[in-house]
Order: structure tokens, then sequence, then C-alpha cells
């Protein structure tokens, strides 16, 4: 059984304070997710989600505000486009694209926070460590 | 490596230290994050306190350290405190980074182990990141000092009287005709039962006079733009039809209107209103409103009755709405409750048994200038009820509804209870799951009714029901509730039923928060900046939030929030200009192609395209910091500073470089002979 290795880019306005919510809760869940703070879900990049894959993570989280929620009132509208062309992207460079999660948690869902999180864990467990997949890929 | 890091892990008493082995944690970054620059790693208890704060300023000036991580509590929390503390010592406030080891590690790992790893990998990323960070100085921008307050409840009376007394400048948007809010309608107030409106109309009038505040009832506010210190608000003021410069608040108009409704909300339903109206007599301001709907003129087209005999000639069919623009550096918001549908609980029988009541109908009922003149009667207008029952958390502690506690519906019930037996005599059932009275004066008051001779039945009340069994049930309601303290199940004839419902948010809270950029918690009361220490102030830096918006109050408690908000707003207009997120976008005039995808980016217009020299320009001052813009361009040409690409990418590779150097090498499998 391996530990997957897992990066989540969380917005600092809903999601993050969502992580928060969910630790005054004392809600428990896996610990696997690393969690990296920045202002708006707008700001990642679909470089920055291939460059985690590259240094190996199993899989990536990009969390922001629900829609209609941002802070920043629509960064997250760029997310919700930009997120799915960029697993379509995945799927046609030989990447699982379940491997990618995109969602949107609030900052008083601390519940759904930690659901989504232990649910994405699951899913990366089940699936082989990145990187073997990689291997595999290479060796065909 | 040239920096100098220093690493600093927080117990947080036994929060962290209780599952996180921080002693083995900051041994660990000490020796195993060396290279990446780290010369000084410890660990101690309260990383927060004055001491904590110091060992750092210490070590700073000792070591010369460079950069420094804290791994504590949320960022949210103490970022600001670790940022001073560096800034003290002399290290620019942003080669400061701060990690989450507690709410996103020890508070929700079970497995101590894990939860050390964890913090390890979270170090190790901070000090990743740290490397690349910059030093920013932050803007400084000027406070406007008017101040937009929205809801003119008594909290927001409150608040704006704190503010004008200080000599700035209010602007009070109120949307019903007349500020009050609620506590107008109300007869007594616990637990001292003094009159409602005799405490709170003198405020009313205060607020209407004052020369600093601006009143804007009948208005809304319809759009919020800029941020803390600048704000531009544009607020629909909506046709009064009437003239308020020559209107004298006569009342001749509503005297002569021949249409009367039913009022809906200040009566609650209970008691009519003409079309042009005043709520109540005190109402301030004391113009009236023409209520387009029910109007015989706007409907069918003649009448003008008011107009004929107005003596100044105020009434104007011909008025428009008006939208005024106003720039307020801060902003208020205390825009109340709602009050629980009792419907939506079927089994009570609301609006289907005539003698059953809300709360806010009994307050109106009780209340001598409602529409009974205080007499408790039955819907029929002239039986005194001789029995009454009060059932408790009507839509609150009920899953099926609202799970959270209403917080002022048991006094209000004790409250009411002293009403009825004072005035009618009756006998009073208190139906109650538990009783809940913290506060000054509050539990005396409980014993007091206990004393009183009210009855009080411990149990969720299961119906109401007018289907008689025998004689005595006959043209009664009939309460139906198991009384846990003697594990029966009673059937309790009485005359009236009083719903004490549960204080609910606005229907529209959530386009309100929207619209100043906040937001809502589950059951969509506006979220404050930290529950306990900071709960006036929201997470929109200029943005205030007091009283029943934020969660179920009572009278004293919003008032207190009312006036703790305009302290706040007070403590930032004193400093004059305030300090704006550093964390500004800029582009590089080098790379950048002129496609303009980032100016269609950003929420904010601040991008603006130099057709002149075919670049993108930031404007500072108006960027707030989200990055947006940074995901789109396709060149890269732009960077969000504190966000960089190199920022973002040091510290996720240095938590996969820690959760790498975890993973243990399978064991090869052991043939069995």
């Amino acid at each position: 059984m391996y530990e997957p290795k897992i990066i989540g880019f969380l917005c600092n306005w809903c999601s993050y304070r969502g992580a928060d919510t969910a630790g005054m809760a004392r809600m428990k869940y896996p610990p696997n997710v690393k969690i990296i703070r920045v202002p708006c879900s707008g700001r990642i990049s679909p470089e920055l989600v291939l460059r985690t894959f590259r240094e190996g993570a199993d899989g990536v989280m990009v969390l922001g505000c629900h829609i209609g929620d941002c802070h920043y009132s629509t960064g997250n509208h760029r997310t919700a486009k930009r997120m799915p062309v960029l697993k379509r992207l995945l799927e046609y460079s030989g990447i699982d694209s379940d491997r990618l999660a995109i969602n949107w948690v609030s900052a008083a869902e601390g519940e759904k926070f930690a659901t989504v999180i232990k649910e994405f864990t699951e899913q990366i467990s089940a699936m082989p460590p990145f990187a073997e997949t990689m291997k595999m890929e290479e060796t065909k | 490596m040239s920096e100098k890091i220093g690493v600093y892990v927080c117990h947080c008493g036994s929060n962290i230290a209780g599952v996180v082995n921080v002693a083995e944690v900051s041994a660990w970054a000490g020796k195993e994050l060396a290279k990446n620059g780290v010369v000084i790693a410890r660990d101690y208890k309260f990383m927060c306190s004055s001491l904590g704060q110091e060992l750092i300023e210490k070590d700073i000036k000792e070591h010369n350290l460079t950069r420094v991580v804290v791994a504590a509590c949320s960022p949210h929390l103490h970022e600001p405190t670790f940022r001073n503390a560096c800034a003290r010592a002399g290290v620019n406030p942003y080669l400061f980074e701060m990690t989450n080891i507690r709410e996103q590690d020890s508070w929700v790992t079970t497995d101590k182990l894990e939860a050390t790893k964890k913090a390890k990998a979270l170090i190790g990323a901070a000090v990743g990141r740290v490397v690349y960070q910059q030093p920013l100085s932050s803007l400084f921008v000027p406070i406007d000092p008017q101040v937009l307050i929205v809801g003119g409840g008594v909290t927001g009376i409150q608040a704006a009287l704190e503010i004008a007394d200080s000599g700035r400048k209010v602007f009070l948007v109120e949307r019903e005709p007349t500020i009050g809010g609620h506590m107008a309608q109300f007869d007594k107030t616990f637990p001292t039962l003094d009159c409602s409106a005799c405490i709170l109309t003198p405020k009313m009038f205060d607020a209407g006079n004052h020369k600093n505040i601006t009143l804007l009832t009948w208005s809304e506010v319809e759009k919020v733009e800029g941020y803390i210190g600048n704000f531009t608000v544009t607020i629909r003021k909506r046709a009064r039809f009437i003239t308020e410069d020559l209107c004298t608040g006569c009342g001749v108009c509503w005297e002569k209107c021949p249409k009367k409704v039913i009022d809906p909300v200040f009566e609650a339903g209970l008691g009519y209103r003409k079309a042009v109206y005043t709520p109540f007599p005190q109402a301030v301001p004391n113009y009236p409103v023409i209520d387009h709907e029910n109007c015989t003129f706007f409907q069918k087209g003649t009448c003008k009755v008011c107009q004929k005999f107005c003596p100044t000639g105020a009434i104007d069919f011909e008025q428009q709405d008006e939208i005024i623009t106003i720039k307020v550096g801060n902003i208020i918001l205390a825009t109340g409750w709602d009050l629980f549908d009792t419907r939506k609980v079927p089994n009570y029988g609301y609006g289907r048994l005539a003698n059953v009541y809300t709360s806010l109908e009994f307050e109106r009922l009780s209340n001598a200038s409602g529409p009974t003149g205080g007499n408790i009667v039955l819907r029929d207008g002239k039986t005194v009820p001789k029995s009454v029952a009060i059932v408790h958390c009507v839509g609150s502690r009920d899953q099926n509804y609202h799970p959270y506690c209403s917080a002022i519906c048991c006094m209000q019930s004790l409250k009411f209870a002293h009403l009825v037996e004072e005035k009618t005599g009756a006998d009073v059932y208190n139906c109650y799951i538990d009783i809940r009275t913290p506060g000054k004066g509050y539990e005396e008051f409980y014993q007091r009714l206990l004393g009183e001779g009210t009855h009080f039945i411990r149990g969720k009340v299961a119906e109401i029901t007018d289907a008689a069994r025998n004689a005595s049930e006959e043209g009664k309601l009939i309460v139906q509730v198991e009384d846990t303290l003697i594990g029966k199940q009673r059937r309790i004839p009485v005359d009236m039923v009083i719903l004490s419902a549960a204080m609910e948010a606005r229907h529209d809270a959530k386009e309100v928060a929207q619209k100043f950029g906040i937001s809502c918690s589950h059951d969509d009361w506006f979220i404050e900046r930290h529950p306990k220490l900071d709960p006036v102030a929201t997470m929109t830096d200029g943005v205030f939030v007091a009283g029943a918006c934020q969660g179920p109050k009572d009278i004293p408690a919003s008032v207190a929030q009312g006036a703790a908000a305009a302290a706040r707003v007070l403590s930032i207009i004193g400093q004059g200009e305030i300090e704006i997120e550093a964390a500004t976008a800029i582009v590089d005039d080098v790379t950048c192609v002129g496609c303009t995808q980032c100016v269609s980016s950003c929420p904010y217009q601040a991008i603006e395209f130099q057709a002149e020299r075919g670049k993108a320009y930031v404007i500072e001052a108006l960027c707030k910091g989200c990055g947006t813009c940074v995901g789109t361009c396709l060149p890269k040409s732009i960077t969000l500073k504190h966000f960089t690409d190199e920022q973002i990418v040091a510290e996720m590779i240095g938590a996969m470089t820690v959760m790498k150097s975890f993973e243990v090498v399978a064991p090869v499998p052991v043939e069995v002979a």
C-alpha cells in the first residue's frame, strides 16, 4: 500500500478557510493532501498543475469559491472554464484526468472540505502511483 | 545559500504539540533543511505570545536571519502578528511565511506519526517558498471618512449615532419607510419589561435629526464598487410619491385615504394600514409612502384623494426612483433577521388554525399601540383567552429546519407568559426543550416566572389540532406533547397557541453578501472574520457586520455589536490612510505580446491595454491581487507579486521533496520455500 502524494491549490478566501473550518470542527481526514494557498483559484495556470505532476504528485486538487461567491467576483469563472480544458489535455497526454480534481468549497463548508479530501484521497489511492504509470507509458 | 532562514514551530499549548511531535519537527527542520538555508529551528509553547515574538526578533538580530517561517495556526489568524514582529526586527514582512499545522494538521489528523510527517512536509514547502519571496512595500491609500450603514434597526441606529457623534458623516440606508426595525414592533423587552418603543424612539429621533446622519429610507443599495477607504455605492431611493421638502407629516393623507389594506410588515399581518401610510406614528422620517401596488390611483387611474386634501401640495404621483451615488470609506451591514415561516411546520397548524399566532403577531397583539390596543384577544377580536400555550423552538433546534438555537426565544417566551398572565389571568403552558437563559438578569427572570404560576412542560410539541376527543376539548386547540419529566403523553386544551419562531437570516442575505463581497454560513448568516476575536469585521476589508445579520442575537448584544462596529470604523478613519495589499500584478513589457487576454480576464478592470505601446498595463491601486490574469497570460508576462510561479513551484517542490523522502523502499518479498 503506497501513500499517495497530493497537492491541493486552495483559494485563500473560501476553500482555505473551509479547510480551517474543518479544523475548527476537528473533522478528521487523511493527511495526504498538502495545501498551497493562492489568492484565487483563477491564479492557477495549467502549467502549475502540469509541473506538479512532473514533480511526481499522484493527484492535484484545485479548490475555489462557489460560482458567484468569488472574493474577486469572477476569478473562479476562469477556473471553471480552464480546468476542464486542462483535463482533456491530460487525457491526451496519457495522464488519467481523474488525477485532477476541481471543486468548490465555501468558507462554511468544513464538512464538505473533509469529504472532498477523503474521497479524492481514496480515489487516488486506488490508482497506481503516478510515477509508475509514467514508466509504463514509456515502456509501451 | 545566501539566505538565513529561521523556522519556528508552535506548540499552541497542546493543540499542536498534543498530536505533532514538535520537538522532532524542529530538530528535523534544523538538520534536514539546513541545505535549504535554515540556520535555526526552534519550537516554543506559544509563538504568538509576546515572548514568542521576542524570540523571533532576538534571533533575527543575533543570527542575522533574512527569512522567517512560522509553523502554527491559520495565517488568517496570526499572519499579521508575525509579519509585524519581523518588521520590528528589520525583516521585510513579505519575507515571512506562515504554514498551518493546527487547523490543517493537528486538528484533523488522528495518527500522530502521520501528523508529524505532514507538519514536516508543510514546513518543507514553506522553507522552499520563503527563499524566493521578495521584499514588498505596501501601498497606502487615504480613507474617505464617510460611512455607509445598511439597515436602520437598533443595531444600525446605534452604530450611526456613535459615528455621527464623533463628527463623521453617516449614510443610513433602510429599505422600509422608517428606521426602527423589528424592535419598533415589540411590546416589552426582556428581562426588565420596559416598553420597547419608549427606549427605542428617542434613539430613532436622534438619528433622524443628527446633523451628521443622512437618512435614506425606502432605499436599497444596488451596487458597491471599490475597496476599503474608497467605496463607491449606488443606492436606489424608491419613489415615495411624496415631496419630502413640502411634507410636514401631518397625516391628513392617510386619514383621508379610502383604501385600507392589511399591513404585512409592521403589524405582521394582524392590522391594517392605508394605501398611503407611515408604518407607525413615531416613524422616522415622518413622511408617508404611497404603496404603489394598492393605491387606487395607480391601479385604476382615479382617486387622488390624498392630493386633494394635502395642505402643502406634497403628493407627487409623477415622482420617479432616484439613483444616488455616494463615496464612503467603510461600510457596516446591520441588515437584521427574518422570522421563520411557521407554515413550514404543518403539524402546528399556523395559517390553518385561527388562534395559532407567531411570536411577532403576539408582540403586536400585546402592544398598546397595536391593532387591538394591547388587549390580548383571539382572532374574533373580543374573546379573552382563558388558557394559552407557548411553544418554544419552532423552526430552531430542529434538524428539519434550523439546527441552531435561536438564542432569544426562551426569554421571549417567558416574557410572553408573564404578559399573558398579567393581562388576562389565563393559564399559561410553556412547552420547552431546554430553558436557556444566559444573560444578565435572565435566569432571575425565569425564577420569577416559576413563582408566577406558569406551567412548564419539558417536551417538544408533536401537534396542535382542533380535533377534539372529548367534551372538555370541544372548541379548543389541543396541544399534544410528551411531558418528558413525568414520561407521559399529554393533551392540553387551550384557547390560544403562540409559536416562538426562530430568527433566520434575511431571505436575500446571500444576494446582499455577494453585493458587498462577503460570505454567508450554511444558514445564510454573514460570516465574521473570527468568531471570537474579530466578531464584527469580515474577510473584506472595510466591510463590517453587526447585529442579527451575523447570527441570532438579543437587543443588548445587537446594540453592543453596533457600537463595536462603529469603534472599528472610527479607528480606521482615525488612521487617515490605510495599507492595502502589496501583492499586485505587474506586466513584463519585454515579453508582453499585447494579446489583451488579461484585460478581459480582470474582474476589476485594473488592466488597460496601452495601444500606443502595444502592451498591457496594471493599474496598481485597482489591482486586488487575485492573479486571474497570471493564469490567463500565455507568454507568462504577468507576475503576481508574492504569488509568483517561482514561489508557488518552490513551495510545491518543497512539499513533494519531503513527501518523497518518507517513501520507504518496498521490501523485497521473501520467497518461502
